[in-house]
């Protein structure tokens, strides 16, 4: 059998990972069970006035999305690493530039992209106007697209460590911060009326940006990590 | 000129020369240190509206654009182990992080101090003070991810490639006041066009931002020669130092 070409092994890759993600089916439910869970923590500790959880829901959500997001960042290069495919991966001559854009597309497609298809139930639950769900969506689709590029840095820096956990959401929260800026910048302009184009443009300005060149910082830390 | 370059892989010698340049260059700062306080603090005229509570500018300032540069300084010299391989470039990463966190705390507890008498309050969520606060954050998350490793060569690549991701933030922590304007004032020294600041609050502040770059690059240097001595404590030529009685 002749070695796949890169963009035939890419998207071998990543059928793959969206294979072993769909075998467990629990690991796609938990982020979106997280973003259901603290939704419902923040009516608990704000108080429960429709008028004010509107004006907060725009943040909110994009904070859990944030969130969430960070949290299963963490796992992308676990288990490759543990068993050894991860160095196999780097051994194999195959562009590792592709390769490792094949886990972050995984990784977007069961995070990112379930939680902005579900994010209109909950803007409906913390009673975000309805003329502002169309932006939630798509800051949510570009912007988690970059928290996932971002967040994999912080995993390939980490992966060979005992404890990266806490250490993860140290490196990686900085740099999500822009994200959450202009992210909820877009739905609180959609809420006022405003257009959130432009802030929506800036997000694909970032997605832009990180896609050419997150997948050389997090090769480049995968290395370090497997050299470790 | 490459006999320079390749000596510069070499800790003796680069503890040598250090050494030296410290001899001149540290007595220079602390002398523009305190020219600068002095001339700033006393010899300039009370600010207009905010009167004499402006003058901590002489310390928030040079702290905020020194905090910047280190960043800048950081991540080059990751940029440089990790291109060259070099050992004293990692030795520099690694000094440098510390003194950039404490100045950048230096910068946001100045404003703190400044914002409470000026705008009423010691903490505002604009742009300019959030970004600095995110570049704290960086420096943290460098030296907290340099601890984390055990082999401290992998340590110095990875926390290189975090210092490096993390430039990118620097252009929008510029750019911040521009996008995000809300409390902070705009730049008020141009390299191009008028400042909006009167010359006779110019000039000691330039000092002082000399002065901070000088004791910027002291306590690099000094950081670094504490680095190196704790690095290569078995070799022969700090024990030759230590037994010298530290006489280089």
């Amino acid at each position: 059998m002749s070695a796949p070409g890169p963009l035939a092994f890419c998207l071998r890759l990543l059928r793959r990972q969206l294979i072993l993600a769909v075998r467990r089916p629990i690991e796609i439910g938990n982020p979106l069970l997280f973003f259901a869970m603290v939704v419902a923590l923040f009516p608990l500790g704000l108080g429960p006035a429709p008028d004010q959880l509107a004006s907060f829901a725009p943040g909110i959500l994009w904070i859990i999305a944030l969130l969430s997001n960070l949290l299963t960042s963490d796992a992308v290069f676990r288990s490759d690493f543990d068993d050894g495919s991860l160095e196999q991966l780097l051994l194999s001559p195959q562009p590792l530039y592709l390769s490792v854009l094949a886990y972050i597309a995984a990784h977007w497609l069961i995070t990112g992209l379930l939680l902005a298809l579900v994010s209109p139930l909950f803007a409906l639950m913390l009673n975000l106007p309805a003329g502002a769900i169309g932006s939630l969506m798509a800051s949510l689709l570009l912007g988690t697209a970059v928290l996932s590029l971002l967040g994999c840095i912080g995993a390939a820096l980490t992966v060979g460590l005992k404890r990266g956990g806490m250490l993860i959401s140290l490196l990686i929260l900085p740099l999500y911060m822009p994200v959450l800026i202009f992210g909820s910048a877009a739905v609180k302009a959609a809420v006022i009326g405003a257009p959130a184009g432009p802030y929506l443009a800036l997000l694909g300005a970032m997605l832009c940006l990180a896609i050419a060149l997150a997948p050389l910082a997090i090769a480049a830390g995968l290395r370090i990590s497997i050299d470790a | 000129m490459w006999t320079f370059f390749h000596k510069l892989g070499s800790p003796p010698w680069l503890y040598g020369i250090s050494g030296s340049i410290l001899r001149w260059l540290l007595p220079l700062t602390l002398l523009a240190l305190a020219t600068g306080l002095v001339w700033g603090l006393l010899f300039t005229a009370p600010d207009f509206r905010q009167g004499n509570s402006y003058r901590i500018i002489y310390i928030h300032v040079p702290a905020a654009v020194v905090a910047l540069a280190g960043y800048y300084v950081m991540a080059l010299a990751g940029a440089i182990n990790l291109i060259w391989k070099m050992k004293m470039a990692d030795v520099a990463m690694r000094s440098a992080a510390p003194i950039g966190a404490a100045l950048t705390f230096i910068a946001l507890v100045t404003g703190a101090i400044w914002g409470k008498p000026t705008w009423g309050t010691w903490w505002v969520w604009d742009a300019r003070i959030t970004s600095m606060l995110i570049l704290l954050f960086l420096y943290l998350g460098v030296i907290a991810l340099y601890e984390a490793f055990d082999n401290k060569e992998a340590a110095g690549k990875a926390c290189a490639v975090l210092s490096l991701v993390g430039m990118v933030n620097i252009p929008i922590i510029y750019k911040s006041v521009d996008w995000w304007y809300s409390l902070h004032q705009p730049a008020s020294i141009k390299f191009t066009g008028e400042s909006s600041i009167d010359p006779s609050m110019l000039y000691p502040l330039l000092l002082m931002i000399g002065a901070f770059y000088a004791l910027f690059t002291c306590c690099l240097l000094m950081n670094m020669r504490a680095e190196l001595l704790s690095r290569e404590a078995r070799t022969n030529w700090v024990r030759k130092l230590a037994l010298s009685g530290g006489r280089d």
